[in-house]
């Protein structure tokens, strides 16, 4: 059974489509990664699976589940959290405040979780009573996925993690992409810089002006032509 | 001189306690609903009327009455929102500005329909002032101040402790976040017309206890409230703190230079100026 199926998916923000007919599948525990040139919708195809976008024809499954017509608020309570590209953190509130946002609707007892991400990233813990505004790009980032962890989510989705990092900043934020991945949480992202999250990757999707291009394992993906041509720089 | 000046800028701490409550509110609907809320005077207005009613009605004092009226004024903003302002929430926010006025108009008439056109207060007869040294200090004054103080450490409290006062603050930060992290906007919403129209009513009922009680009150306050907020950079309830201090300071020290009809005028000319030189506020940068 896999976990996110998107099925023949068009739709768009209400004018004209821009996804025709997409299809993509996450299975559990797996990593996925769409790659794709710039407007080419993967950060659409990315909200169309958490109820953003006006989906016409096709289905979006979770589990068993259809998830189509749910709105976001319904499907963060099916297990799915969504980290978007940009502005994805509350910058007026410190680290442990976003942390708490995310676990909104949480009503257990959310310090075990809370540990648990100031273990996973460390630099958090430290600066837990830091506004969120003032932190790094690296920092942010690190605090987008920690909030989007709170509700301990079966499928994480992860707007380009990396965008704007340094290269430093990037590899732990690609290793630590791993990490939650180990856990057991299933992880569809969106990445720019392609080569080192193919390599991370079980399965990658190539996405062009809303079409699926090229689906294959991240390993084939690397070795293609075509994608390297594309996306790899050569 | 230097007693007229303390004189005077106590009034000025007077006039800015109301001040700060009434744009506190102004602030937070900003900050979550992205409206300027123009019916935010007359609920000032009809907090105060409520707390009349029981006051006239059934012989409460003025204090007792206060709980009683923030819980109504608070009920009526709730009922304002979900019946006129939540339909209008998907459209562009100035048709909500629009409405808002609609409403501040319809709450006015509602007033002097229920409770008559005249002046009133809520005791009749000159309350004997304290004199501390050569200043005169009306025990009024005293509540006025203190109360306001408590409500804002409290309200303070509420944004920094609880999780629908978090929540607040987040769906002001950060809207689609707010959404996506599965925040019950609709239900925060309603907190936060709660919260407003509560401060208002006790803005109205410390303002008609400093002067008296007239249908119009609220709209002629509604424009020292607003260069309150946008002082205080609106968005933000704590800036409206500073903000309605300023104001209120600045508009009673005014009438030691100039003719006191012109307090509202000294608001006004803040508020253009604020708005020409720092539109985001006293504080820092971005909203
Ligand atoms: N909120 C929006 N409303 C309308 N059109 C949008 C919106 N967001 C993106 N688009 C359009 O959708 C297309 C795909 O954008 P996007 O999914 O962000 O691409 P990518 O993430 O692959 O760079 C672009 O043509 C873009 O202009
Ligand atoms: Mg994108």
């Amino acid at each position: 059974m896999s976990l996110l199926t998107i099925e023949g998916v068009t739709g768009g923000y209400g004018g004209a489509d821009i996804l025709h007919g997409v299809d993509l599948r996450v299975g559990p525990g797996e990593i996925v990664v769409i790659i794709g040139p710039n407007g080419a919708g993967k950060s659409t195809l990315m909200k169309a699976a958490f109820g953003l976008v006006t989906i016409r024809e096709g289905a979006v499954l979770f589990e068993r589940r259809d998830i189509t017509r749910l709105r976001p608020d319904q499907i963060v309570r099916e297990g799915v959290s969504y980290v978007p590209q940009e502005r994805n953190v509350f910058p007026s509130m410190t680290v442990h405040e976003n942390l708490e946002m995310g676990a909104f609707i949480r009503d257990d007892d959310i310090r075990p979780q809370l540990d648990k991400i100031y273990d996973l990233f460390p630099r958090l813990g430290e600066r837990r009573d830091q506004v969120a505004g003032s932190m790094s790009g690296g920092e942010r980032q690190m605090l987008a996925m920690g909030r989007a962890l709170m509700l301990e989510p079966k499928l994480l989705l992860l707007d380009e993690p990396t965008a704007g990092l340094s290269p430093l900043f990037m590899d732990q934020t690609f290793e630590r992409i791993q990490s939650i991945n180990r856990t057991g949480i299933g992880i569809l992202m969106v990445e720019q810089n392609a080569k080192q999250a193919l390599a991370i990757c079980d399965r990658g999707y190539v996405l062009t002006m809303g079409r699926n291009r090229v689906e294959d394992t991240g390993a084939s993906l690397l070795a293609n032509k075509d994608v390297a041509e594309m996306f790899l720089g050569g | 001189m230097l007693m007229d000046f303390l004189q005077v800028g106590l009034y000025g701490v007077v006039l800015g306690s109301i001040l700060t409550l009434g744009a506190i509110g102004v602030s937070l609907i900003y900050g979550i609903l992205r409206f300027a809320h123009f019916a935010h005077g007359d609920l000032m207005a009809l907090g105060a009327y409520f707390a009349l009613s029981l006051v006239v009605g059934l012989g409460f004092p003025v204090w007792a009455s206060a709980p009683f009226a923030i819980v109504a004024a608070a009920l009526a903003a709730i009922a304002i929102d979900q019946i006129v302002y939540r339909r209008l929430r998907r459209v562009e926010p100035v048709i909500l500005l629009i409405s808002s006025f609609g409403i501040a108009i319809a709450l006015r008439s509602i007033i002097q329909l229920v409770w008559g056109p005249h002046n009133q207060v809520y005791v009749k007869g000159i309350q004997m002032p304290w004199r501390v040294g050569d200043l005169i200090v009306k025990p009024d004054h005293v509540w006025i101040v203190l109360g306001a103080v408590v409500l804002v450490i409290a309200l303070h409290l509420f944004l920094t402790r609880t999780k629908t006062g978090k929540a607040m603050r987040a769906m002001s930060d950060n809207m689609d976040l707010a959404l996506v992290s599965g925040i019950p906007a609709e239900r925060v919403i309603m907190a936060t017309w709660a919260v407003g129209g509560g401060l208002a009513a006790v803005a109205g009922i410390f303002l008609a206890m400093d002067t008296r009680l007239h249908p119009v009150m609220g709209w002629s306050v509604l424009l020292p409230v607003f260069a309150a907020a946008i002082l205080g950079g609106i968005g933000r309830p704590y800036g409206a703190i500073a903000g309605g201090m300023v104001i209120g300071m600045a508009m009673e020290l005014s009438t030691m230079i100039i003719d006191p009809t012109y307090k509202p005028a000294v608001a006004f000319g803040l508020m253009v100026l604020m708005l020409i030189v720092r539109p985001q506020g006293l504080f820092k940068g971005n909203a």
